[in-house]
């Protein structure tokens, strides 16, 4: 039905565009199926090979010239919010500054145009910085063994969970340790991979003060348990202090300890998770060491392994012959003592990504990448301590991590919610923080305003919540339902989007 | 460091607004065991000249394919030219830098253009509905094995001999890890496998590509009618999405789950990743598609907008009772694809797709003319398989010394086959000119 988009009574007549912003219809509402942007030559001619699977219809798929296409996009992506805008506060995501000197090494012909499969013997610089990555993960994380190939957090979790399973076939005890423990508070990517690989799912309680208690574990622990998937720092931006207690009775009891690695940032330089008792841990280059989360990925997801999983690493892997980084691609390859559990992607992994990573890694250093840890962790503390008076705490006003947790206790009788505040930051200028995770927490406000954002930039955002509350405060929590009203979109129906779902275009009826 | 914003009189005020006398009160908790107490023997902060020189170093010594003197590698990554708008606009900071769009009023950038990329990938393959992308073309028909046992609440799935290896390789261990159970048939360059006679009523999924690993084209509807016959459903795979631009799409054949690989447009090689993964079923089955959905509604003004939908499938809302563990995907990868796609309109890809195919029969006509060389497939879109005399790899290295990167030695992914070592995978793109071909025809001649 609708051609064109609504625009609102208050708005001009035409298109809607007010001012800076332009609204921009469907690609398939501007162009036309012949239009294009890509000059290609004629196709010699020649006799076809492809037998009567020739497509028959003309492929209806609209396109623009270049100049339509650029304005296409340049107005759609002034529509969206980012990081070079203003501060991005989501927690557990890590929306830090994307250096562009990394975006501009990835592109370098021998990075960016080189094919997976070319003899090897023509890539030997990628294998070397596949291995310095390596060497810098490894060191930084206390670990002996990494496998670089998982396509982002959730599939670290997978290999790392594969490596798990093919350790536990190798004693024989795959059949009998069908459990995985988790906190109720992990991120919802934990327990679908155990299921994914048919663990059941079984949630250990947390402490008042929002940690993992070893007692806890251990009274869950049993024969049937293959392994702890435990976050550290947690999400509620705490460090689980019993961390080396609860790895020593999950290894008393046969298990294995899954550490996700999404909160890395906040320790990196500052903690060895290798002397934690870890056994796999995913690092996600798209948070701790910035690659740019790109509206939704591209990420990637090293694993690193203790030395009781090492050998079950899935192809490919890197190891070193005289020094020399060699990849070991097919199972049948592998060596005396390695014994890989398959393989979780077609070529290697995210190339792209491992570039702008060690490109990261080399421009911070050792101290830089200390410092940013310290400085993600000095600015969630200063957030906190400039909004601990207005605010409440689920585990009381304490230090944390390199996010700072809220409750929503502080609304009570106001009227207004947590999803209040979000929008209203919109209006403000900002991205909300992370709402409602982790879920153990009631009306969750959870703060990571990362090492990227200056002091002065904190004020700023501390200043926008502090009117909001006040607001709220004084008796104008209901008018912040309306919220957002100076943004592209006011609140968006979801319910209506699930009801009658509608994922994709159609041309209108004749 | 330049890329940390505060001065050490910043953290001294910070710290005491804090009530913290030093940094290492904020870091308590961390057991004294685990604690750096010297930093590790790794390089200090260095400026963009000194990372830059180190980087360009390192990427000197590989051989990148527009400095090969003549290159025909494929096998799953395809060299294509991209257009620089497609480079410049994804590098836009409000696409590179903004994260998966949960908050629809700021990010209707992300959701329309996810919602026309699905709408371009429900149209490439002639299915009703796509999703917002997956990792790659591997792991998304790892999850559509996936998908057909939830839908068919059966476990058995059998794979084609066309199968690209390492798909098959990732279903493997998929399948071995959750309890599936799966029949590879043996490799087949020229699709003469009988497929069909392996489905029962046990098979969940029939897992099939076209234009296969080998470059065969291969004929789906009568496997389609056959998996349906039997309860099951056909996934049709393809690692080169330019061939839909010439041929019958996987959806006009009677697929119920199509995937495949969308590096060809708008993506670099880079060295296998990353890439984007593109899935589309029919409606039918839209609540068991894994990944991002981008749907359409309106706002409380009533003006239209798109927001992630049927969220109730994905990790973050259903945890163990999720259709995937899959959260961040590749959404910057499917802007390129739709990009380029944008700038190609149907039109144009119907044109690049017959430039790759004619290049290709060029190609194949040349090699075939080659004394010793036999073109193993009779159709094909632009890449094929040869039988040459010999080891396979040996003449590839020996090519690779005069700077030409001939096609994959089939050897290099099916190292325990001694019956596949003499046969080499070529693919032509709207890059590969007639003095690229005759380039390789030359050498060839010289090393054979």
């Amino acid at each position: 039905m609708l051609t064109r988009p609504d625009v609102p009574a208050t708005a001009m007549e035409g298109p809607g565009h007010r001012g800076l912003n332009l609204e921009e219809p469907l690609l398939f509402e501007v162009g036309h199926v012949d239009a294009t942007g890509v000059d290609l030559p004629k196709p010699p001619a020649v006799n076809d090979r492809l037998g009567k699977f020739a497509r028959k219809s003309s492929l209806d798929l609209a396109g623009l010239s270049e100049p339509e296409t650029m304005r296409h996009y340049v107005r759609l992506s002034r529509q969206n919010y980012a990081i070079d805008m203003n501060t991005y506060p989501l927690g557990s995501c890590t929306m830090k500054h994307n250096p562009r000197l990394n975006e501009k090494i990835a592109r370098l012909p021998g990075f960016g145009d080189i094919h997976p499969l070319q003899p090897l013997n023509t890539v030997p610089g990628a294998l070397e910085m596949m291995e310095q990555l390596g060497s810098w993960l490894m060191q930084l994380t206390g670990m002996n063994a990494i496998s670089l190939s998982p396509k982002a957090g959730a599939h670290g979790e997978l290999c790392g969970l594969m490596a798990i399973k093919a350790a536990l076939r190798a004693r024989g005890q795959a059949e009998q340790r069908t459990v995985v423990l988790a906190p109720a508070s992990a991120h919802g990517t934990n327990p679908a991979t155990a299921a994914l690989l048919g663990f059941k799912v079984e949630t250990i309680p947390a402490r008042p003060d929002g940690t993992v208690d070893p007692a806890d574990v251990k009274a869950k622990l049993g024969p049937e348990v293959a392994a702890i998937m435990l976050t550290n720092p947690n999400t509620c931006g705490l460090f689980e202090r019993d961390i080396v207690a609860i790895a020593e009775v999950v290894h008393a009891a046969g298990a294995y300890f899954y550490c996700d690695g999404a909160n890395l940032n906040a320790i990196l330089g500052r903690a060895k998770p290798g002397a934690l008792g870890v056994d796999a841990m995913h690092i996600n280059l798209h948070k701790t060491l910035s690659t740019p989360h790109g509206g939704g990925g591209p990420g990637s997801g090293p694993v690193v392994l203790s030395d009781a999983l090492a050998r079950f690493a899935p192809t490919p892997f890197l190891k070193l012959e005289d020094n020399r980084p060699i990849l070991v691609e097919d199972v049948s390859q592998a060596g005396i003592g390695e014994e890989p559990f398959g393989r979780l992607t077609a070529f290697h992994g995210q190339m792209g990504m491992w570039v702008r990573a060690l490109t990261y890694l080399l421009s911070h250093g050792v101290d830089g990448v200390r410092q940013a840890s310290e400085d993600a962790v000095l600015n969630a503390n200063y957030v906190r301590a400039r909004l601990s008076d207005l605010m409440t705490q689920p585990f009381g006003d304490k230090p944390c991590m390199h996010e700072v947790l809220f409750d929503d206790r502080f609304l009570e009788g106001t009227g207004a919610t947590t999803l209040d505040i979000a929008k209203a930051l919109i209006d403000e200028g900002y991205h909300p923080m992370t709402v409602y995770f982790p879920l153990v927490v009631h009306g969750a406000m959870l703060i990571e305003p990362t090492e990227s954002e200056s002091k002065e930039s904190l004020d700023l955002f501390i200043d926008a919540m502090r009117r909001i509350i006040g607001r709220i405060k004084d008796g104008g929590g209901a008018a912040l339902k309306e919220a957002p009203l100076h943004a592209p979109r006011r609140r968006l129906d979801e319910t209506r989007a699930a009801r009658e779902p509608k994922l994709r275009w159609k041309p209108a009826a004749a | 460091m330049r890329y940390l914003p505060h001065s050490e009189a910043d953290r001294q005020a910070m710290l005491a607004a804090i009530g913290v006398s030093s940094i290492d009160a904020l870091f308590a908790d961390v057991p004294a065991a685990a604690r750096f107490d010297q930093l590790p023997d790794l390089p200090m902060t260095q400026g963009e000249i000194e990372v830059e020189r180190h980087m360009k170093a390192l990427a000197g010594r590989n051989l990148s394919a527009e400095s090969a003197t003549a290159f025909f590698l494929g096998a799953g990554a395809y060299r294509h030219h991209v257009p620089a708008s497609v480079d410049h606009l994804i590098q836009r900071s409000e696409f590179l830098t903004s994260y998966t769009p949960y908050q629809p009023e700021i990010s209707q950038g992300t959701l329309q253009t996810l919602f026309e990329f699905q709408t371009q990938v429900a149209t490439l393959t002639g299915m009703d509905v796509a999703n917002g992308g997956m990792y790659d073309g591997s792991t998304a028909t790892a999850e559509a094995v996936l998908m057909a046992r939830r839908i068919t609440k059966r476990s058995k799935s059998i794979l084609s001999g066309g199968l690209h290896p390492q798909y098959r390789a990732v279903v493997e261990t998929i399948e071995d890890m959750s309890a599936g159970s799966m029949v590879a048939l043996p490799p087949d360059p020229n699709g003469t496998e009988d497929i069909i006679a392996q489905i029962d009523n046990e098979t969940a999924a029939v897992v099939v590509q076209s234009p296969s690993f080998y470059g065969q084209l291969i004929d789906l509807k009568p496997i389609a009618e056959a998996c349906h016959k039997a309860g099951a459903l056909l996934v049709a795979v393809f690692t080169e999405v330019v061939s839909l631009g010439a041929l019958e799409s996987p959806g006009s054949q009677g697929a119920d789950i199509v995937v495949g690989e969308g590096q060809s447009l708008g993506n670099p090689l880079t060295f296998g990743g990353p890439y984007v993964g593109l899935m589309a079923t029919r409606n039918e089955f839209v609540r068991q598609l894994p990944g991002r959905l981008c749907g359409e509604t309106v706002d409380a003004a009533g003006r239209r907008g798109f927001v992630l939908t049927l969220a109730t499938r994905e990790q973050h809302i259903r945890r163990d009772k999720a259709t995937s563990n899959i959260c961040t995907s590749s959404g910057l990868c499917a802007l390129a694809f739709s990009i380029h796609m944008t700038l190609l309109g149907g039109t144009g890809l119907t044109r690049l797709a017959a430039t790759n195919h004619a290049r290709a029969v060029q190609l194949a006509d040349a090699l075939a003319a080659v004394p010793g060389i036999e073109v193993v497939n009779d159709i094909f879109f632009n890449e094929f398989t040869i039988r040459v005399p010999g080891d396979a790899a040996a003449l590839v290295n020996r090519l690779t010394e005069r700077g030409i990167v001939a096609g994959l030695p089939v050897s290099r992914l099916e190292p325990t086959r001694p019956e596949l070592a003499n046969l080499i995978i070529i693919a032509a793109t709207e890059l590969n000119g007639d003095a690229e071909r005759e380039r390789l025809i030359a050498g060839l001649r010289k090393v054979l």
